[in-house]
């Protein structure tokens, strides 16, 4: 019968690149995420030194951008931030003119943020340098997953038998699908919770033993870990969400957080929009690490770009 | 319609095996094609006297020219991914001896002296060339063009083709006139209210990927809605183009039931591949309507055996690298299919689904024909176009994209093995098209 051929004449991802967690190998997953737990970035040796790693943000991040400037400078590398407006993007240069501009340029790492799903696969499969997804439209967000399961493993032992919802618009969310990739491999039960509108019936076939319900309280009955998602309102593009009905039947609130095992921890990605996905009270409580997410995305990112550059040891 | 002065005036086909769907020939025949016609037909070595040139067809199928209900040519205005010139080089390649041209142009077909100039010796067309016109100007989905000025101008259907008619009443009002004029109106059947960002079908993979998905409903809403309305218009004719979900076969075959004239058209590509071919992001695997669910394909397979898609058409959709070197949503739709389109209807219908060779051929000659009324087309009986498309049912060959003869080169079946392949192509009694 017909079968294909390899016609491709485009190059495999350099060595080192992060384009999702989908991909990653179990081993790769633990082996960054032991690195990450090595990394300290007031105390970081200079194993980036005279590496230049641009980041190239074609939409906005506070915490991410930051985060991957502090984890390569700390390890003495040079940052050039490479942002759509104010550069050639705005001109309508091609995103793999882009690439291969700051390839020329002299990156050794390129970090890329962008609203395309795919977007930094593209890049990886025309260069020859390490390309690292900060964010890809719907599809993926690897350090942001790793980041919060190195989160989870500071409060938790392991990632085995632990009961995880993850509430709110998935359908949107890049964070949500690198999580239930990542989560899924270890162990744990992923629940996913909210309206259809936010949450298909075929999001369950993204990773082995997910389940979905609609219902809050049975996602967090017995609860290890409660993921919580904002309402990504910019990228609605058309669906329907009633936000006070979204509040009611999903916001995290303290009552409900009741549901949950007593040492349940609270995370969220960001930007968080306090009254709307979770109360304040969430927010500030003794169960919530979402500061905590945060200050672990400088050492995760330290990890994902020492293992880029080819520094892990 | 190619004006080859060194042309034979007569060509014998003999010892081959012709196929005519239409004529209800399934036999091995000799054929003589003289003066651009098609002079005899008879059981083998039983046509008298001499021929300018001889063709030997033996073990090879026979059959009357093939027919493409819609291509994108892409003149005038995009003559960096394709001309007619090259195009139809293409389609003579893959063994087509007509092909019905979409107007989304730059500008868009929309007049009579577009469809002339379509028609013209200087485009340099190899096979030939029957352009579809606009239905309402500028494609813009609102005024009604001048549909009889069109018709006599050349064009043998109206389409907005690439963006859907979706008002009503202009849908309605397109029928009617089409009515009255005996002309056939082609829908891209897309509710553009549910795809607005979309680049893929919505599942399990357009959820994996990050990428909005396009809902089958987008399609079948639309067939739906204009099955009922060519059921209420007498004599109104509704050609379904690329026809990709189940649900929209559902709303054809109910029209059909109940004598509508409604036809529809089939892809290769749609009847080959699934939206999880799209893979990693391989913008190769992006057209509209796109690759759907195993469940669409399953319908559209038995849809094309029983006898309710009446045309396979390719969609062929030329673009430029750097229109698909991109971010997979900000590509362009489309793929090539004019040199690909019999082989995949051999390699997948015929070998794998079984599907007769004479049901094939039907689909590629009787069955357009007869979509769009184009006369002395499809069949060879005495007195037709001498147009021919001589294949080998058997032959395994590879495709490459690099060589093929579309000045694009997007195609999802680069480097695939095949299992039939077109050997020659006769045009109005001349080759176009000798495979070496």
């Amino acid at each position: 019968m017909m079968h294909r051929l390899n016609s491709h004449a485009m190059n495999k991802p350099a060595r080192g690149s992060l384009l999702g967690i989908e991909h990653l190998e179990d081993g790769e997953i633990l082996g960054l995420l032991k690195l990450a737990r090595r990394m300290n970035p007031l105390k970081a040796r200079p194993l980036l030194r005279n590496r230049r790693i641009v980041l190239l943000f074609y939409e906005a991040s506070t915490r991410t951008r930051s985060s991957f400037e502090v984890a390569a400078k700390s390890m003495g590398a040079m940052t050039i931030l490479v942002q759509s407006s104010g550069s050639s993007i705005e001109k309508g240069e091609s995103l793999l003119d882009t690439a291969y501009t700051l390839r020329a340029v002299g990156a050794d790492a390129i970090v890329v943020r962008h609203p395309s799903a795919g977007a930094p696969l593209l890049m990886a499969q025309h260069l020859d340098i390490p390309v690292i997804n900060a964010g890809d439209g719907m599809h993926e967000h690897p350090s942001q997953a790793l980041l919060d399961a190195f989160t989870i493993l500071k409060h938790k032992k392991s990632f085995k038998s632990l009961q995880i919802a993850i509430i709110g618009d998935i359908y949107h969310s890049r964070v949500a699908r690198s999580a239930c990739h990542l989560l899924s491999r270890f162990g744990s039960k992923v629940i996913l919770c909210g309206p259809p509108e936010l949450i298909p019936d075929f999001a369950a076939t993204l990773a082995p033993g997910l389940r979905i319900t609609r219902h809050i309280e049975e996602a967090l009955r017995g609860t290890d870990v409660i993921m919580l998602l904002r309402v990504q309102q910019e990228r609605l593009a058309g669906r329907k969400i009633h936000l006070q009905d979204y509040m009611a039947r999903y916001q995290m609130t303290t009552s409900r957080l009741k549901l949950a095992k007593r040492d349940a921890i609270v995370m969220h990605p960001g930007p968080i929009i306090r009254g709307l996905e979770l109360t304040s009270e969430v927010v500030d409580g003794p169960n919530s690490v979402i500061v905590d997410e945060v200050h672990n995305g400088v050492p995760t990112r330290m990890a994902i770009l020492a293992r880029a550059l080819g520094k892990a040891r | 319609m190619a004006p080859d002065k060194s042309k034979p005036r007569s060509i014998l086909i003999k010892g081959g095996h012709v196929i005519d769907p239409a004529a209800k020939m399934n036999a091995p025949m000799d054929v003589l094609l003289r003066d651009g016609r098609v002079a005899e037909i008879a059981a083998p070595n039983k046509i008298r006297g001499g021929a300018d040139e001889k063709f030997d067809a033996r073990g090879l199928i026979v059959a009357p020219g093939f027919i493409d209900l819609h291509v994108h040519l892409r003149e005038p205005g995009q003559s960096y991914k394709e001309t007619i010139a090259t195009g139809t080089a293409a389609a003579a390649g893959g063994g087509f001896t007509s092909v019905c041209t979409m107007p989304n142009t730059a500008p868009v077909v929309d007049t009579a002296e577009w469809v002339t100039w379509l028609r013209q010796p200087e485009r340099g067309a190899v096979v030939n060339v029957f352009p579809i016109a606009a239905a309402t100007r500028s494609s813009r989905g609102a005024a009604l063009t001048d549909f009889a000025a069109l018709q006599r101008a050349g064009a043998v259907a109206v389409t907005d083709d690439g963006k859907p008619i979706l008002d009503d009443d202009v849908m309605r009002t397109a029928l009617q006139l089409g009515a009255e004029l005996n002309l056939p109106v082609v829908q891209h059947a897309e509710d553009t209210r549910l795809t607005e960002h979309c680049s893929m079908h919505e599942g399990p993979t357009s959820f994996r990927l990050g990428l909005r998905g396009m809902p089958a409903a987008a399609e079948a809403n639309l067939v739906d809605r204009d099955v009922t309305l060519a059921q209420q218009i007498r004599e109104s004719r509704l050609h379904v183009a690329h026809l990709s979900t189940s649900d929209a076969l559902k709303a054809v075959r109910r029209g059909k039931r109940a004598k509508a004239r409604v036809t529809c058209e089939v892809t290769p590509h749609h009847f080959t591949l699934l939206d999880q071919d799209v893979g990693e992001y391989n913008t190769n695997f992006k057209m509209n309507p796109p690759l759907r669910s195993a469940a669409d394909r399953e319908a559209i397979l038995v849809a094309l055996a029983d006898g309710t898609v009446d045309a396979i058409a390719t969609d062929h959709a030329p673009h430029a690298t750097h229109e698909k070197e991109v971010e997979f949503e900000r590509a362009a739709f489309g793929i090539t299919g004019l040199e690909t389109a019999l082989a995949l209807a051999i390699s997948k219908l015929h070998r794998e689904h079984k599907i007769p060779l004479t049901r094939i051929v039907e689909l590629f000659t009787a069955g357009p024909a007869r979509v769009f009324d184009l006369r002395g087309r499809g069949s060879l009986a005495r007195g037709n176009f001498a147009d021919v498309t001589i294949f080998d049912p058997k032959k395994r060959w590879m495709f490459e994209a690099a060589k093929s003869r579309s000045l694009s080169h997007n195609t999802p079946f680069d480097g695939w093995q095949f299992t039939g392949k077109v050997v020659a192509t006769i045009v109005g009694g001349g080759f176009v098209h000798r495979a070496d």
